[in-house]
């Protein structure tokens, strides 16, 4: 499918970052006129992506987070969150709800979750030592549709 | 985010205004924590009506607290969730931890 708009931004894993990010993608979603809920589920969907970079890939190291947002013909919205952090030993044990590594943080092990429900689709690759992305797409309502 | 305790007799309320993700958490949890170590309520409210936005963070700020009031026997429930917040928190299971819409505290 043909794309109609595209944007790339790299910034530093820090928490105050986090709102930044979902800003961005709202920013870049409302050219699509999306629905308030689409807006809040996909606002949420990229919070979950860089904080977990944040606490997670760059744990012990400081790094960069790139947020890379593409929007189809077909009112597609495609996210990508990628980091260059410690990565992850066992992807599908991860994304199992409730699993977390950090629960004396507070972490519920329920970010991917939140990810999986409230996008159309969800893929994760990781490298241990290299780093990971998620890849989130969410289809947004096309008013001019039906 | 901000966050304002209201004492009453035997509970707390924490009432929570803001976006509420990792970055804000931290802070809040700091506030309730220390009311909640010094009054040992036996309900804690983390009233949610001025939440505008919450990510899996306000998940663990919940079970959290759940946790730390559990140690002198309290229990935490959430007022006012907004439609989306309540999204999350039945994702997490823990729709029982809403009070009713109607509940006078
Ligand atoms: N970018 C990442 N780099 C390294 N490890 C990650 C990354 N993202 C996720 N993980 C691993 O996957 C686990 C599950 O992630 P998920 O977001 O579902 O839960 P959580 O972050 O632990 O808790 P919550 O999101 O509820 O606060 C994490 O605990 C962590 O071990
Ligand atoms: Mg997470």
């Amino acid at each position: 499918m043909k794309t109609v708009n595209y944007m790339k931004i790299t910034f530093p894993a820090m928490a105050k970052n986090e709102s930044l990010a979902r800003s961005c993608v709202a920013a870049f979603a409302a050219g699509a006129d999306p629905t308030v809920e689409e807006l809040t589920d996909i606002r949420s969907a990229v919070c979950e992506a860089v904080t977990n970079a944040i606490v997670h890939g760059y744990r012990s190291v400081a790094g960069d987070i790139t947020l890379t947002l593409k929007m189809t013909e077909d009112n597609c919205l495609y996210i990508k969150v990628s980091d260059k952090g410690c990565g992850i030993e066992d992807v599908k044990k991860a994304m199992q709800p409730l699993y977390t590594t950090a629960p004396e943080e507070e972490r519920a092990g329920l970010g991917f979750a939140v990810m999986e429900a409230f996008t159309d689709s969800l893929r994760v690759t990781s490298r241990p030592g290299k780093g990971t992305a998620v890849i989130m797409k969410k289809k947004l309502t096309d008013k001019f549709e039906s | 985010m901000t966050v304002e305790i209201l004492t009453g007799e035997n509970y707390i309320t924490a009432v929570l205004k803001g976006e509420l993700d990792h970055c804000t958490a931290a802070g809040a949890r700091e506030i309730i924590d220390a009311r909640l170590e010094k009054y040992t309520p036996r309900l804690c409210i983390l009233d949610f009506s001025g939440v505008s936005f919450m990510d899996s963070s306000g998940i663990g700020l919940i079970l959290g607290r759940q946790r730390v009031a559990s140690v002198f026997g309290g229990s935490v429930r959430v007022k006012n969730p907004s439609r989306y917040a309540e999204k999350i928190i039945k994702l997490a299971g823990l729709e029982k931890m809403i009070l009713p819409e109607n509940c006078k505290v």
